[in-house]
C-alpha cells in the first residue's frame, strides 16, 4: 500500500480517477515512459462502471454481464504498465498551476503535475422528488455498487423508478442475482420517442442497440412496468410507500427500498474548481467542460477524459482516456512511441454513434428536474424548491448569489446533488437559459478534508523560515 | 446621449453601495456602475468581522462612526445583515505580546479612545473558554462583532435603489474625461455624465485613478479564508492573533470561518484566485494548537476575495489631488468591511457639502504623489 | 433491504454505536451498515432528519459517520477494518464533545 509519504513531489502525469478513462490513460502514458501516478478515492480501481473489478465477490459472470468483465483487462493493463496506482486517495484540490492536493490515510500532500488528466467520470443526475431524502430511498447506481463491490442484492420490497439504460441494467442484474423487484416506474415521457426516432438509424448501428433491446425484454418478462408522471416517497422515519400517478390515476405501493435513476451527468466539481470553462449541453441537460479534439481543457495542461467530458459510456471513456494520454505523452516526451490515434478515434466514433438517440429518449421530464413546493432541492442544507424559486423571483440571478441567500450548495456535497436543480430552477423562474444562469463557482477542497489532514501538509523550507519568530 | 446623474459611483462593493445609499439619502441622484455584480469580490466573501479593535490611529474615527451605524444597521438598510456583537478578542500568545498590548491600550486611552480593553487570563477564559490554556490574556473590544458580508452588501445595494440610486451591474468603466462642468464616464454600455465621481473600485481602483493621471501604488491581494462543516456551538466572539496570522469566528449556523490574511495569488483580469495550501496548512496548525475543540473539524471550502492593499496598510479616502469633483474611497487593505457603512456616510457628506465632520486626515491620495 | 449473495468473504467485527456488527472483507462502512439493516447513519444538522446512504459513490455525503473518533467521514469510501469503531452522527455532534 502506498502511503502519503511515499509519493514523489512531482510526476510528469497525474491521472485523477481510476475508471475506464483513467486506467486507459495511465496505462498508455506509463508504457510510453511518462512518470505517471493515478489517484483514485475508492478502495479498488474500476470507477463506477467496473466497480470492484479486481475484488468483487460476485462469482457468476452472468449476473453482472460480460460488459462488466471487460474492465478486468483495463485494470490488468494499468497495473502492468508501470503507472503508480494509488487507491484510497482523495484529490481535494487542483489549480491552474497543476498543483494537486491529495489525502491518503489521513495525511495530505501537494503534488506537482506536468500534465493532468481529470477522469472523475459521472454521477447520477439529481432526482428531486418529494421524500427523496428519506432512508430507504437510494439511487439505482448505489444498489448496483452494493451488488458489484459487496455482493449485496436487494431483498425487501423494492421499486425502481426513472429512466435510462442503467435502470434497466440494474433491474436485470438484480433479477439474475435472485433479488426482488416489485415494480418499475418508467418516467420516460412518451413524446421523447418522437425526438429519439430521428436518431434511430445511428443507434441501430451502435453496440448499444441489440444490448438495450435484450435488456428490456429480459426485465419486462419478469417485472410489472408502470408509466409514472409523478412520484413521491412517503414515510416519516423511512420510506414506507411510493405514490405515483399515471394513466390509471394515483397508485400506492408499499416499499422497503425505492431506487431512483434518471441518467448520469459529468462530475464537474474538480474541473470547475480548477478553473476549467464549462458550457451547458442542452441535449444532455448538464454542464460539460469546453474541450479541444484531444480533450484538452481551457486550462493549459489539464485534460478531461471519460464521461466527465460529456456522457458517452464506459467503452468510449477508455478511448477518450487514450486520446488524452497520447496528447500528454506528445507534450511531455515528443520522441516516445504512441499508438495510432486514427484507430482509436474510429472506435470512439462507433461508441458515440447511439448517444443522440439515448439522450433524446432518456431526457428526463421537466417535472422530475424542476421540483416545486416543499420538495428538497439541496439535501445538505435542506433548502426547498419553493425557497429557490422565490429567491429567484425576488431578483437573485445566479447560483452563487443563491448560495449566499439560502446556503444551498454550501454543505459537504458542494452542490453535487443540487447544482443542476438550482441552475435550472433559476433559469425557469427568470425565463432564461441554464447557460446564462451558469453553475456554482466551486471552491476547493472539492472534498472536505479534516483540519488534521490539512495541518499534516509537509512544511516546505521557505514556509518554515517564514513562521519562525 | 449620455445618461446624467449627480454622482457616478464606480464599484459595487460595500463602500460603493454605502456611498450610493448615503448620497441618495441626501437627496442626490447617484448612478453606481459595477463591472460584475454587487458584492462579487472582497465585500461579499470576506470574513465578516466588524472590528474596531487593533486599528490604525488614522482610521479609528471612521471605524467609530461606522460602529454607530452597524448598531442600527436594520434601521439603515432594512436587514439586520446577520450582525451580532459578541466582541472581538485579540489573544496574547505569551507575556511579551501581552505587554505590547498593554502599551497600545494605554496609548489609546491617552488619546481618548476607550473601545479597547486589556483582559487577563481569567477574563480571556470566560470570553473564550475554548482557547488554549497557555494564553495569558488579551484585548477585547466588546461592541465588535461579525456580519454576513454578501447579505450586508446586497442590503446596502437594495436600500440604495429604494432610495433613488441607480445600480448598473455587468458594466465596466473604460474612460473618464471632462465635458464642460461635468465628468464624462465612458463604459462598456454607453456614457454617463455627472459633476462628481466617487472611485470605490477596490482592487481595480488604480486603473480609475490612472485615467485621471493620478497613479497610485496599489497592490492587488486576495486573503484566503476557509470554513468548516457545522460544529456544536463553542465560541462567541471573533478571535484574532497578532504574531501569527489568524482570525477565527464561529457563525450562528455552527460553521467556523478561519482567516487571518495569508494570501493567495490573484488574477484580477479573470476574477480568479489560486489558493496557497501550504499557507492554509499554517492556519490549520495554528488553529490546532489554540483550539483543541477543533481537532475533529473538517474543512469544506476555502476561497479568497480580490481587493486592494496600500503600501502603508490604510485606505485612500478623500478628494482627488488632480481632478476637481473626483473622490477616492478604496485601498482598505483587508479590513474595509466594518468601515463600509460609516465611510459611505462620510464620503456622501464630503461630496454633498465639501467637507466632513469625521477626521480623515492622513488618508488622502496625495500621500502617494511622486516626490 | 439487502441480502448477501454469498458469505464467502472473511468476517470482520466492527462496532457501531458500541454494538458489534459482523461485516465482511471488502465492505465499506456504509455497505456494512446497510447489510446489517441499520436504517439510518446520521441526523441532519439543520432539521435533525434521519439520513441513510444514498449514492454509495462518494457524491451525496449522506453516509457521514464518525470513524474511530474522526467525525463526518464518508462511510461509502472507507473499507471496514477489524475493531473499527463507527458512531452514527446526531446533528452537529462533530466537535465539542
Amino acid at each position: 500500500m502506498t502511503a502519503a509519504a511515499d509519493l514523489a513531489p512531482s510526476y510528469e502525469l497525474v491521472v485523477i480517477g481510476g475508471g475506464p478513462a483513467g486506467l486507459a490513460a495511465a496505462a498508455l502514458a506509463a508504457r510510453a515512459g511518462v512518470s505517471t501516478v493515478l489517484f483514485d478515492e475508492n478502495p479498488g480501481v474500476g470507477g463506477q462502471i467496473y466497480r470492484a473489478i479486481t475484488s468483487t465477490p460476485v462469482r457468476s459472470r452472468a449476473i453482472l454481464g460480460e460488459d462488466y468483465w471487460d474492465g478486468a483487462a483495463l485494470a490488468d493493463e494499468a497495473k502492468a504498465s508501470g503507472a503508480l496506482i494509488v487507491n484510497g486517495a482523495t484529490v481535494w484540490s487542483l489549480d491552474r498551476q497543476r498543483l494537486v492536493g491529495v489525502s491518503l490515510g489521513g495525511k495530505a500532500r501537494l503534488i506537482e503535475a506536468g500534465r493532468v488528466i481529470i477522469a472523475t467520470g459521472s454521477q447520477e443526475r439529481p432526482f428531486p422528488i418529494p421524500g427523496w431524502t428519506l432512508p430507504g430511498v437510494m439511487t439505482a447506481g448505489a444498489a448496483q455498487t452494493a451488488l458489484k463491490a459487496q455482493g449485496l442484492v436487494v431483498g425487501g420490497r423494492t421499486v425502481l423508478a426513472g429512466s435510462g439504460p442503467l435502470l434497466w441494467l440494474l433491474a436485470a442484474q438484480t433479477l439474475r442475482a435472485g433479488g426482488r423487484i416489485d415494480a418499475i416506474l418508467d418516467t420516460t415521457p412518451r413524446r421523447n420517442w418522437l425526438q429519439a426516432m430521428l436518431h434511430l438509424p445511428d443507434f441501430a448501428l451502435s453496440p448499444y442497440f441489440a444490448k438495450g433491446l435484450a435488456l428490456l425484454r429480459e426485465v419486462r418478462a419478469k417485472v410489472p412496468v408502470h408509466r409514472a408522471a409523478t412520484i413521491e416517497a412517503v414515510g416519516t422515519d423511512r420510506v414506507r410507500e411510493v405514490v405515483f400517478s399515471g394513466a390509471g390515476g394515483t397508485r400506492r405501493l408499499p416499499v422497503d427500498l425505492l431506487l431512483l435513476h434518471q441518467g448520469v451527468v459529468p462530475n464537474v466539481n474538480l474541473a470547475n474548481a480548477a478553473g476549467v470553462a464549462h458550457v451547458w449541453n442542452d441535449r444532455q441537460l448538464c454542464f460539460v467542460p469546453v474541450l479541444d479534439a484531444e480533450f484538452g481543457s481551457s486550462v493549459p495542461g489539464i485534460a478531461v477524459a471519460g464521461d466527465g467530458a460529456g456522457i458517452a459510456g464506459g467503452t468510449a471513456a477508455a478511448e477518450r482516456g487514450r486520446i488524452a494520454a497520447i496528447a500528454a505523452v506528445r507534450a511531455l516526451k515528443p520522441q516516445a512511441a504512441v499508438p495510432d490515434t486514427q484507430a482509436i478515434r474510429q472506435r470512439l466514433q462507433r461508441e458515440e454513434m447511439g448517444r443522440a438517440f439515448l439522450d433524446c429518449l432518456n431526457r428526463p421530464a421537466d417535472s422530475f428536474r424542476l421540483p416545486e413546493g416543499d420538495t428538497i432541492a439541496c439535501r445538505c442544507e435542506e433548502v426547498t424548491a419553493k425557497q429557490v424559486r422565490e429567491t429567484a423571483q425576488m431578483g437573485c440571478e445566479g447560483p452563487n448569489q443563491m448560495k449566499a441567500f439560502l446556503r444551498c450548495g454550501m454543505g459537504p456535497c458542494q452542490g453535487r446533488l443540487c447544482g443542476l436543480t438550482v441552475t435550472e430552477l433559476i433559469a425557469a423562474e427568470r425565463k432564461t437559459t441554464p447557460d446564462e444562469v451558469g453553475y456554482y463557482r466551486l471552491r476547493p477542497p472539492v472534498k472536505p478534508i479534516t483540519l488534521a489532514e490539512l495541518a499534516s501538509l509537509p512544511i516546505s523550507e521557505a514556509e518554515r523560515k517564514a513562521v519562525e519568530r | 446621449m449620455a445618461r446624467a446623474a449627480d454622482v457616478v459611483v464606480i464599484g459595487g462593493g460595500i463602500h460603493g453601495c454605502s456611498t450610493a445609499l448615503h448620497l441618495a439619502l441626501r437627496g442626490l441622484k447617484p448612478i453606481l456602475i459595477e463591472k460584475d455584480y454587487a458584492g462579487r469580490h472582497a465585500s461579499g466573501v470576506n470574513a465578516g468581522g466588524v472590528r474596531q479593535l487593533a486599528r490604525d490611529l488614522h482610521e479609528i474615527p471612521l471605524s467609530i462612526s461606522s460602529m454607530d451605524l452597524w448598531e442600527r444597521i436594520e434601521e439603515l438598510v432594512g436587514d439586520d445583515c446577520g450582525f451580532d456583537a459578541h466582541g472581538t478578542v485579540l489573544v496574547a500568545e505569551n507575556e511579551a505580546e501581552l505587554a505590547g498590548f498593554r502599551e497600545r491600550v494605554e496609548d489609546l486611552r491617552l488619546r481618548g479612545f476607550e473601545h479597547e480593553e486589556l483582559i487577563d487570563a481569567s477574563e480571556l477564559r470566560r470570553l473564550v473558554p475554548a482557547v488554549s490554556e497557555r494564553c495569558p490574556g488579551g484585548v477585547v473590544s466588546r461592541r465588535d462583532g461579525a456580519a454576513d458580508p454578501f447579505r450586508t452588501t446586497q442590503a446596502f445595494r437594495r436600500r440604495a435603489v429604494e432610495k433613488g440610486a441607480e445600480v448598473i451591474e455587468g458594466v465596466t468603466v473604460t474612460g473618464l474625461s471632462r465635458s464642460g462642468a461635468n465628468w464624462r464616464v465612458e463604459t462598456t454600455d454607453g456614457d454617463f455624465e455627472a459633476p462628481k465621481i466617487v472611485n470605490a473600485a477596490g482592487a481595480w481602483a488604480d486603473r480609475i485613478a490612472a485615467m485621471l493621471g493620478e497613479p497610485v501604488p496599489l497592490a492587488v491581494v486576495a486573503p484566503m479564508l476557509m470554513v468548516t462543516s457545522r460544529l456544536a456551538a463553542f465560541i462567541k466572539p471573533v478571535v484574532i492573533l497578532r504574531g501569527r496570522k489568524l482570525s477565527f469566528k464561529q457563525l450562528e449556523n455552527g460553521t467556523v470561518v478561519i482567516g487571518g490574511g495569508h494570501l493567495s495569488t490573484p488574477y484580477r483580469d479573470s476574477n480568479e484566485t489560486v489558493l496557497d495550501w501550504e499557507k492554509l496548512a499554517i492556519s490549520a496548525r495554528t488553529v490546532w494548537e489554540l483550539f483543541p475543540a477543533m481537532h475533529q473539524a473538517t474543512i469544506v471550502r476555502a476561497w479568497a476575495g480580490i481587493e486592494a492593499y496600500m503600501p502603508d496598510g490604510i485606505p485612500v479616502v478623500g478628494r482627488s489631488s488632480t481632478s476637481e469633483g473626483v473622490f477616492h474611497q478604496f485601498g482598505f487593505s483587508t479590513h474595509g468591511f466594518q468601515l463600509g457603512p460609516g465611510t459611505g456616510a462620510v464620503m456622501a457628506e464630503l461630496v454633498a457639502t465639501g467637507s466632513t465632520n469625521t477626521p480623515i486626515d492622513g488618508l488622502g491620495i496625495e500621500r502617494f504623489a511622486a516626490k | 433491504m439487502f441480502k448477501r449473495l454469498a458469505d464467502s468473504s472473511p468476517a470482520i467485527a466492527i462496532s457501531v454505536d458500541g454494538k458489534t456488527v459482523t461485516a465482511r472483507a471488502g465492505d465499506t462502512v456504509a455497505a456494512a451498515l446497510l447489510a446489517a439493516g441499520i436504517d439510518h447513519c446520521r441526523t441532519t444538522p439543520v432539521t435533525g432528519a434521519p439520513r441513510a446512504p444514498y449514492c454509495l459513490m462518494g457524491v451525496c455525503f449522506d453516509c457521514l459517520v464518525t470513524v474511530d473518533g474522526v467525525g463526518s467521514r464518508q462511510g461509502c469510501l472507507i473499507p471496514v477494518r477489524e475493531g473499527m469503531k463507527v458512531e452514527t452522527q446526531l446533528g452537529r455532534r462533530e466537535a465539542g464533545r
